[in-house]
């Protein structure tokens, strides 16, 4: 909570929730007929619309990416490292959209909203969506702000396959995109830590089938125990000893299965706090979005051949310790990008937070993201 | 620009597709961007040349020629492929140049006379390793693990089946003269090769 705003803060912010009435066809097959978008908008957009950028979110992200809804919130949003004024994502060049993706759990449609067809929550009801309905969403708010071309289209991991989806389903529509800790596809490992975690929820008494809402419930240990394992896999060995080592709570053991260990105490506390603010079965749409991501299942494997429609040119950026997303999956797209001849840049930021380093501002990993979007800012004439 | 590079320069026509190992901060990258519409790529491994690549529209990957080759990159998909003064620092200089000529049509290399006469007699009259503008490190320190003459360099092409489309030999300041022209190997402290395996 800051007393005051820091100068390079986009300051009190206010999101606002968009209705959108023309019917959207998923990738599943099923048809939402009208939906909610919540977003914020830092910046301003320039007189001919070219100064735009998109902030694609994660699994657990939103709208909330930067600044401060109230001078006694916590935390400003969940990017306020890189946006803001003078930050990588500069809010006096760009105008800046964060929006919460369809099936999110804060504001935007999704399984908790009233299902118009029944007057109650869509709970298991909700459709699945993909990367792509999100992309497809998204280019519909850029139609309703009057977006024309994103400067850039930027994301972390979750966020990373949103902006390299743009890039192939609007390619005149996406100057940059910027792909942040991510990768072309989830490994068999990536997935099995997503059905771990959807495992969890599914098991837990509370869940009802999906439908927790009609008995005023909440499947609170199924959503911890999902942030758990999720959370251990966003860190690092090394962050973790850093941070917790073999510490214990007491001075000795107490030879029982309580939460001796810091780090025990510290999942626990992060998994309690996370089911009560996080939706179970928007949990489980995140987590099956990340795991039917793979641009290249239509093209036989072949990225690059998936690649052939993108025009823009890509940024790609990875962190050597991150385990989820590996430097390795991030060359596999820059490899791809090089044979279908797109333009690409690509560097491994040497970080110790393993995949939660791309929301920590590192200096190398600032200087480049600066570097970059300074001069995309030129070149849109911001 | 530096007036190797100008040299260089003369040599890519407009539109090719061009991949710069070692590509430093970019300047001919950059350069032949704008000057002859060509695309490509630089690799790189020195964060602040990334950086400043990344700032002024050059494409550039990080990577490592020694740990990473080249393997990453189809054959001939490019027109021409450069390395400026990097050969002499790379592990294994002959699969570098293999690998050049497997990804691109035409090779440009540059790198220092370790026969430039001023070596030679650092090395008779003090017995000790020559230090010149062209090599300023010690035996300890230097990054120029590979340092071959001219001479050394042309047989390796023989070796390899390698032709030598052409050469122009330079002095410190980059100057063309006579007397280097006459003398490559003993006057001439930096060679710009360009190397083919087409007829």
């Amino acid at each position: 909570m800051p007393d005051t705003l820091p100068a390079d803060s986009v300051g009190l912010v206010s999101p606002e929730t968009l209705h959108f009435d023309q019917p959207i066809a998923l990738a599943c097959g099923q048809t939402l007929d009208s939906y909610d978008l919540v977003v914020e908008t830092y910046g301003t957009l320039n007189s001919d619309a070219s100064n735009a950028v998109l902030i694609c979110h994660a699994l657990s992200g939103h709208h909330h990416a930067a600044g401060y809804h109230a001078m006694d919130e916590r935390k400003p949003g969940w990017w306020d490292s890189c946006i803001g004024p003078g930050k990588p994502i500069d809010t006096n060049r760009f105008f800046v959209v964060s929006v919460n993706n369809l099936g999110g759990c804060h504001g935007s449609t999704g399984p908790a909203s009233t299902n118009p067809a029944t007057g109650k929550p869509y709970g298991p009801d909700f459709p699945v969506i993909t990367v792509t309905d999100w992309v497809e969403s998204q280019a519909r708010l850029a139609d309703r702000l009057g977006i024309e071309q994103w400067a850039a289209v930027v994301g972390g991991s979750l966020g990373g396959m949103q902006a390299l989806q743009w890039s192939l389903s609007y390619p005149d529509r996406v100057r940059h995109a910027v792909v942040i800790a991510s990768t072309p596809k989830l490994s068999a490992q990536n997935i099995a830590f997503n059905e771990v975690a959807r495992q969890a929820i599914t098991s837990d008494r509370e869940f009802h089938e999906g439908r927790y809402y009609d008995f005023n419930a909440i499947p609170r240990r199924g959503l911890m125990l999902a942030r758990m394992v999720g959370h251990i896999t966003y860190l690092s060995d090394a962050s973790m000893g850093e941070k917790f080592g073999r510490e214990l709570r007491d001075e000795a053991y107490q030879f029982g299965f309580g939460a001796e260990f810091q780090v025990e105490s510290y999942l626990r506390y992060q998994g309690e706090r996370f089911s009560e603010s996080f939706d179970a079965n928007t949990y489980l749409l995140m987590t099956r979005a990340l795991d039917y991501f793979d641009p290249a299942w239509e093209t036989n494997g072949d990225l690059a051949k998936a690649l052939a429609p993108a025009k823009c040119e890509y940024l790609v950026l990875s962190f050597s310790t991150d385990w989820r997303f590996s430097p390795e999956r991030s060359e596999e797209m820059v490899n791809a990008m090089i044979s279908a001849r797109k333009k690409v840049s690509y560097a491994e930021i040497d970080a110790p937070w393993g995949h939660d380093a791309f929301l920590i501002p590192t200096p190398r990993y600032t200087d480049v993201f600066t570097a970059y979007l300074d001069r995309v800012a030129r070149e849109v004439g911001a | 620009m530096r007036p190797d590079l100008d040299i260089i320069q003369q040599w890519v026509t407009p539109g090719q597709h061009v991949l710069d190992l070692g590509c430093g901060d970019g300047t001919l990258l950059d350069f032949l961007q704008r000057e002859r519409n060509a695309t490509g790529f630089g690799l790189e491994i020195n964060p602040d040349h990334i950086t400043t690549c990344m700032g002024r529209g050059v494409s550039v990957i990080e990577q490592n020629l020694d740990t990473q080759g080249l393997d990453n990159f189809d054959d001939g998909m490019f027109d021409i492929v450069l390395m400026t003064q990097a050969l002499q620092a790379v592990r294994r200089p002959d699969r570098v140049i293999e690998e050049m000529l497997r990804v691109g049509r035409e090779g440009i290399v540059t790198f220092p006379n370790f026969a430039h006469w001023r070596l030679r007699w650092g090395l008779t009259l003090s017995g000790r390793m020559p230090e010149s503008n062209a090599l300023p490190y010690k035996w300890y320190n230097t990054p120029n693990i590979r340092l071959c003459t001219f001479k050394d360099f042309e047989a390796l092409c023989r070796q390899k089946g390698i032709r030598i489309k052409s050469r122009r030999v330079v002095d410190c300041q980059h100057q063309n003269s006579w007397l280097a022209r006459a003398w490559p190997n003993l006057l001439g402290e930096i060679a710009i090769y360009r190397i083919t395996r087409e007829e």
